[in-house]
């Protein structure tokens, strides 16, 4: 039977849900181009007026992050509280801001 | 039937006929995500037939809704084109006779959208959206199978040439049709055939096909003689109606 | 739909506990009892990936069998209605398909892999399947005990703990959640209707209701993975407890269309406030299981004859996109 190159490369699935939104990614599919690619996930993630603009993406050009990386990534942001604007005490009647 | 509701049903037939066809790739397509397009083609088929059929009926103003004619009719009071009947054969096959009739539809609904007739042209607005993505889809696949590998294009070949003898019963007009016209309510389908020529011939193009040449066209369907492969396909649509009379489902 | 528990043995287990660092193990167990999502990148004992692999792999063999025996009857549909109905439930169970095929991809299995694991016989699908559509009353039967098992398995599946399945579930479960009424409705019907459809409608019952329960899979006795899928929440309730749950849900369903549940030991115990009900027959599971249901042949030789006749158009359009990427590097 076949072997592994011969599949149709694997499309990972943006939809925007509504004008404004931003696109989520919903899926994958397998198309062997482009154009198949928007044709397939038209037809597979969009049945129920999901929404009203597409992007797919070759699977194999996503750079993801390593979960190993994850502590040196993401924890040093937990203690910049003073990014928020909770971090701040205004008196209460000032009214604004 | 007058000639709007014959009219009608003519419209109706060809969506139903087609998605009855399309629907029987159901679980058997060539990958999972063409499975799931066909049946999107076959849906948007059989929601056409069912306001067209109910419009038909309701014209005709005998009590028949759009399973009564869908259910209850013998193949000589069928009125589709010839085309449409034709079986799936193979991959390429099926796609020949959706391309071909796709791009028809289209053009004829783009038409039918200026019907004096609001509900045509309220139905003609909404399917012509359906047919423009159904052209669109097998369109594509001409040009990939057209120019793909060997095996493909020569299917593709055969597939355009067991559909082409039907194409131009898709263009003519008859009384039902002349008398739509000049009621501003049909469409001059003679007046399609070049926008028609154009399109499909720019996919051939791209699919590097030659355009079948000209033959001997196959008429008939529109006064309900068809060919055989539609008894069949009606036996099987209408069994559980013909073996239950009378019940409702 | 829903892929029966077929509880093969665990092959994951010897191996792993050789091979893997006990820290990394302990981490993750704690993290999959802290309800945290595993994701695909992140590090999971190989019996866990394996076993995943094999529950998804599964469930997606499931969803495509499954659109044959329903399929069966879209071109026999009654009215239009009904035709619409059955063609957009039946491509639903493609589309599932193709969600969990995706989730499963994302541990490194291609689906084409699966697709072979298959049709060569070395993968397994719901039992369920390999019953035949005899009239159209299997439809509503179908769409009620089979979707309605179903659901029960796959609802709390959208909290296991691998994140692309549970992901799937969370969709396929949205859009799942028609597929039981229209069954209903149609048994609905039929039982009100001649002579001829209630009895139509009884016989399916019949013949649905004991595959339907051995959808729950193997007595909880006879599950030997059921203890370490619960702890790693790619399971989360046991086969029997489910099929219960089934059973207590269903006979007032079936009793308010007037139609009888085929099972004389059936009854409501007070005490425990559920039904008591009859063995089912563990014999003929265990036999359809290994491919003996009653149409297994027919169906794998339709999934082959799909496979095989689509080859040269997955094969052409495959060609074409590199012909055409080809062309473009070349003018470029």
């Amino acid at each position: 039977m076949s072997d592994a190159s011969k599949e149709w490369p694997l499309w990972e699935v943006f939809v925007r849900g509504k004008g404004g939104l931003s696109h989520r990614h919903v899926g994958s599919v397998h198309a062997a181009d482009a154009k198949m690619a928007i044709e397939h996930a038209r037809d597979t993630y969009t049945r129920r007026m999901e929404g009203v603009s597409l992007w797919v993406l070759p699977s194999a050009q996503i750079t993801s992050s390593d979960p190993g990386d994850a502590a040196a990534l993401f924890e040093p942001a937990e203690d910049k509280v003073y990014r928020h604007p909770t971090f701040y005490k205004i008196p209460d009647g000032i009214t604004h801001i | 039937m007058d000639a709007l509701a014959t009219y009608a049903l003519r419209l109706g037939d060809d969506s139903l006929i087609l998605g009855q066809r399309l629907g029987e790739w159901c679980g058997h397509a060539p990958a999972l995500e063409v499975d799931l397009s066909l049946a999107n083609v076959a849906l948007d088929q059989i929601g056409q037939a069912t306001h067209f059929l109910n419009l038909a009926g309701a014209l005709e103003g005998e009590g028949r809704d759009g399973d009564k004619l869908a259910f209850h009719r013998d193949v000589m009071d069928f009125t589709n084109c010839v085309l449409v009947e034709q079986p799936n054969g193979d991959f390429a096959q099926t796609i020949a006779r959706l391309f071909l009739f796709a791009h028809y539809q289209e053009l004829l609904f783009t038409a039918l959208t200026a019907s004096k007739d609001t509900q045509l042209a309220a139905i003609a607005a909404k399917a012509v959206k359906e047919t423009a993505y159904h052209a669109t889809l097998a369109s594509d696949w001409v040009v990939r199978l057209g120019d793909g590998t060997e095996e493909s294009r020569a299917r593709m070949i055969a597939g355009l040439d067991w559909m082409w003898r039907f194409v131009d019963e898709l263009f003519v007009t008859d009384e039902v049709d002349a008398a739509a016209l000049k009621a501003g309510v049909g469409v001059d389908k003679a007046a399609l055939r070049a926008a028609w020529d154009q399109r499909v011939d720019a996919v051939l193009a791209e699919a590097t096909l030659p355009r079948p040449a000209a033959r001997r066209p196959v008429l008939g369907g529109r006064s309900g003689r068809h060919s055989e492969h539609l008894g069949h396909l009606l036996s099987e649509m209408q069994f559980l109606q013909r073996a239950y009379p009378g019940a409702t489902w | 739909m829903y892929t029966t528990d077929l509880s093969g043995k665990v092959k994951g287990k010897a191996e792993t506990a050789v091979a893997e660092d006990p820290a990394l193990v302990a981490a993750f167990e704690a993290r999959v009892a802290n309800d945290e999502f595993i994701e695909p990148k992140d590090w999971m004992p190989e019996a866990y990936r394996k076993t995943l692999v094999r529950q998804m792999s599964q469930h997606a063999h499931s969803e495509i069998v499954g659109m044959l025996p329903e399929g069966n009857w879209i071109t026999r549909a009654p009215n239009l209605r009904r035709k619409a109905i059955l063609l957009a439930k039946v491509q639903d169970e493609a589309g599932h398909g193709l969600y969990l095929y995706s989730a499963a991809e994302t541990l490194g299995t291609s689906r084409d892999e699966m697709t072979e694991a298959l049709l060569s016989g070395k993968a397994k699908y719901s039992t369920i399947f390999n019953y035949p559509t005899l009239t159209w009353a299997d439809i509503g039967a179908i769409g009620w005990l089979v979707d309605g098992a179903a659901i029960m398995n796959q609802v709390p599946l959208q909290r296991t703990s691998y994140g692309p399945y549970a992901r799937a579930m969370v969709r396929i479960c949205k859009e799942e959640s028609f597929h039981q009424r229209q069954g209903y409705e149609i048994m609905m019907h039929l039982a009100a209707g001649t002579e001829a459809q209630r009895r139509m409608a009884q016989d399916a019952l019949n013949r649905w209701w004991w595959p339907s329960l051995m959808m729950f899979g193997p007595p909880d006795d006879k599950s030997p993975n059921t203890e370490q899928s619960m702890r790693w929440r790619i399971k989360r309730d046991t086969n029997d407890e489910l099929r219960q749950k089934f059973v207590d849900i269903t006979v007032p369903q079936a009793e308010a269309i007037g139609l009888t549940v085929p099972d004389p030991a059936l009854k409501w115990n007070e005490e425990r406030g559920a039904y008591d009900f009859g063995e089912v027959d563990w014999e003929e599971f265990y036999a359809v299981v290994k491919g003996e249901g009653p149409v297994a042949k027919e169906r794998m030789q339709a999934r082959m004859k799909a496979w095989e006749n689509g080859a040269w158009v997955r094969d052409a359009a495959r060609v074409h996109a590199e012909k055409r990427a080809a062309a473009k590097l070349a003018a470029e």
